[in-house]
């Protein structure tokens, strides 16, 4: 703490020796190499401890005549600018940090919270809102992930696509990690496919490995990750017509538009979707009651689906 | 003076500046609740500041510290009048989230969280740039977030219509709000449904014609929130098993739903023998007849002749 406070209090670098004598706490010296010793280790384990908790110590000299480089804190540096928020900003930020909970960002959003409470701001972390917050919840790799894409170093990993059985390693330069539609992707470069991917978090096993300096590589200047996920797991849109019995498809109803009765006494419904072949696998687990009409594509997949299903213990 | 572990550092260093920015003292109580430890913590705390200060030590050097009962001021700060810059994690969290936020209208006063989002953008300065490294796009239903929402802060009930996938019905509810949860990017409302009398979990894009009612939300004693860490479904242990085996392409099914006994199996190639637990049956039919043959039904086998007569009544349509 002392250590802090002289480091602010002074324009100058200061000298190791120097903050011996004047900072209380510190091993005086009594010319014995024992108590030199000492003052050093406990010196060094400040300055880490310090600079872990993001205080920014500089070195330097403060004129060409000194001999040892000196330590300040320049309070520009160090201090949080001033901040302001009305009451419901406050409350918005209280919100936003309850949304968090993996140990690195739900960490991180504590440290916050309490820094801008020191710079006078009231957030009420616990609002009036019952909330669950899991906007990072359950995913083990998220943290590497995020770590490696923050600090642009190299990350390996093991990833089985669903499709698989064994999983292959990856080598990659991650840019981000995106949560698309509740589900969490890393987005870079992989080197030894040499292109941009994008892999689902959740197929990622144990543990990714971060290695190499940091800074290692720049991501694409114009990068819009969610762009980079929507590209890949959305496709064109597509108009469907399906005919339904009268009161079943009550889910596939509720996204469509009705268009009135076929020749049968059927519901003719019409319901656009990008992903094709999600929606063939929901019309045929509705057996007889869902036909497809258009278009034909669809019409042949859920043919084929249903065809596998009937064959399935004949 | 012994070094304090850095929790306790970042504590200490903040909070000096958090009394300083409260000019007419604040109770040790408030001071224990804002930073999350105990009110004698805090007393621990403030010993510890009082011997700390400017080199020197003398009198105008040290932080000076004032108490009128158990309110405290601070009177010298020795030079520490401001928190210590957003670390990068802490910036990062703060404005992803509130990106998060600006996504989900329903949830937040938008033009409120816009405003937050600049002032603590401008405070956090280069680590925003950073906060790209994390990106949510969350699957937002404002209309229904808002009405939710509402009624959670007003403490009304609600009445509601609810799409059940597992039986592909719609089901008519009235409901006493207990709390919101986002879940794998969905939102769900957990509440007592007086229907069914128990606690239920709502997913809000199933839900339709939602209103507040004017009665107060009163769910009785027994309405305990459910611990969701071991995922959202949690079948009874009561409930029977339904066997499955799966295709490579449908292996994710062991991934998604708690399964018992999986085992790795070779027919089909890469496949996987799963045993899951339902107490609806037209769950489990709905589940396999969605994996379109890439999962089959190995017990009970009256589920898999059911499931066959439906596809074979279904190609006779087609065929007609």
């Amino acid at each position: 703490m002392n250590l802090v406070f002289a480091l602010l209090g002074t324009r100058q670098f200061v000298t190791a020796e120097r903050i011996r004598t004047i900072v209380p706490g510190y091993e005086p010296a009594d010319g014995s190499e024992r108590a030199d010793e000492a003052f050093k280790r406990m010196f060094e384990r400040d300055k880490s401890d310090l600079r872990e908790l993001g205080v920014p110590l500089e070195t330097g000299r403060t004129s060409m005549f000194d001999l040892d480089e000196g330590y300040r804190i320049a309070r520009s540096a160090y201090e949080l600018p001033e901040i302001t928020l009305t009451g419901d900003e406050a409350a918005a930020v209280g919100l936003a940090l309850r949304l968090w909970q993996s140990a690195q960002l739900g960490g991180a959003a504590q440290g916050a919270l309490v820094k801008l409470r020191a710079a006078g701001v009231d957030v009420d972390a616990a609002g009036v809102l019952p909330l669950q917050p899991r906007l990072d919840a359950g995913e083990p790799a998220f943290d590497a992930c995020y770590t490696a894409a923050r600090d642009r170093r190299l990350l390996t990993f093991t990833y089985t696509r669903p499709d698989e059985d064994a999983g292959t390693v990856r080598r990659v330069q991650p840019w981000g990690v995106v949560s698309w539609h509740g589900r969490w992707y890393l987005v870079g470069h992989d080197l030894d496919r040499a292109a941009a991917r994008v892999f689902r978090l959740s197929r990622v096993a144990g543990r990714p490995r971060i290695s190499g300096p940091p800074d290692a590589f720049a991501p694409p200047a114009d990068l819009d990750l969610a762009a980079v996920v929507a590209r890949q797991v959305d496709r064109p849109e597509q108009v469907v017509v399906l005919t339904a019995r009268p009161g079943t498809a009550v889910g596939l109803r509720r996204r469509a538009t009705e268009l009135g009765t076929d020749g049968h006494g059927d519901d003719r419904l019409e319901l656009r979707t990008t992903e094709p072949w999600s929606l063939a696998d929901q019309i045929a687990a509705h057996g007889p009651d869902v036909l497809v009409e258009s278009p034909p594509e669809l019409r042949a997949a859920v043919v084929e689906r249903l065809t596998r299903l009937a064959g399935g213990a004949s | 003076m012994s070094a304090p572990g850095t929790d306790r550092m970042t504590r200490l260093l903040a909070l000096v500046p958090y009394l300083e920015a409260r000019p007419d003292g604040v109770l040790l109580a408030d001071a224990a609740r804002d930073f999350g430890v105990t009110e004698a913590q805090v007393q621990k705390d403030l010993e510890l500041l009082w011997v700390c200060g400017l080199p020197g030590h003398g009198p105008g050097d040290l932080i000076d510290l004032s108490f009128e009962g158990d309110r405290v001021r601070v009177t010298d700060t020795a030079g520490l009048a401001r928190p210590l810059r957003l670390a990068t994690d802490e910036a990062v969290a703060l404005v992803v989230a509130l990106r998060a936020l600006l996504e989900l209208p329903g949830l937040a006063e938008t033009d409120a969280v816009s405003r937050a989002l600049v002032k603590v953008s401008a405070a956090a300065g280069e680590p925003v740039d950073l906060a790209g490294a994390v990106t949510v796009s969350i699957d937002a239903r404002a209309q229904t977030l808002a009405v939710v929402r509402r009624a959670l802060e007003t403490g009304r009930a609600l009445h509601l219509h609810y799409y059940v996938p597992s039986r592909d019905e719609r089901t008519e509810r009235t409901v006493d709000p207990m709390r919101l949860l986002l879940v794998e990017g969905h939102w769900y409302l957990e509440a007592w449904c007086r229907r069914v009398e128990g606690t239920r979990l709502f997913r809000l894009d199933r839900v339709d014609d939602l209103t507040v009612l004017d009665e107060p939300a009163a769910p009785p004693e027994q309405a305990q929130p459910r611990d969701l860490d071991d995922g959202l479904y949690q079948p009874g242990e009561d409930q029977p098993l339904v066997r499955l085996r799966l295709d490579r392409s449908a292996r994710w099914v062991a991934d998604y739903y708690p399964v018992e006994e999986s085992v790795p199996v070779d027919d089909p190639p890469g496949g996987l023998s799963v045993a899951v637990r339902t107490a609806d049956p037209a769950w489990a039919r709905r589940l396999v007849a969605s994996l379109g043959g890439a999962a089959r039904v190995e017990d009970p086998p009256e589920l898999a002749q059911e499931i066959a007569e439906a596809a074979r009544a279904a190609l006779a349509r087609y065929a007609d």
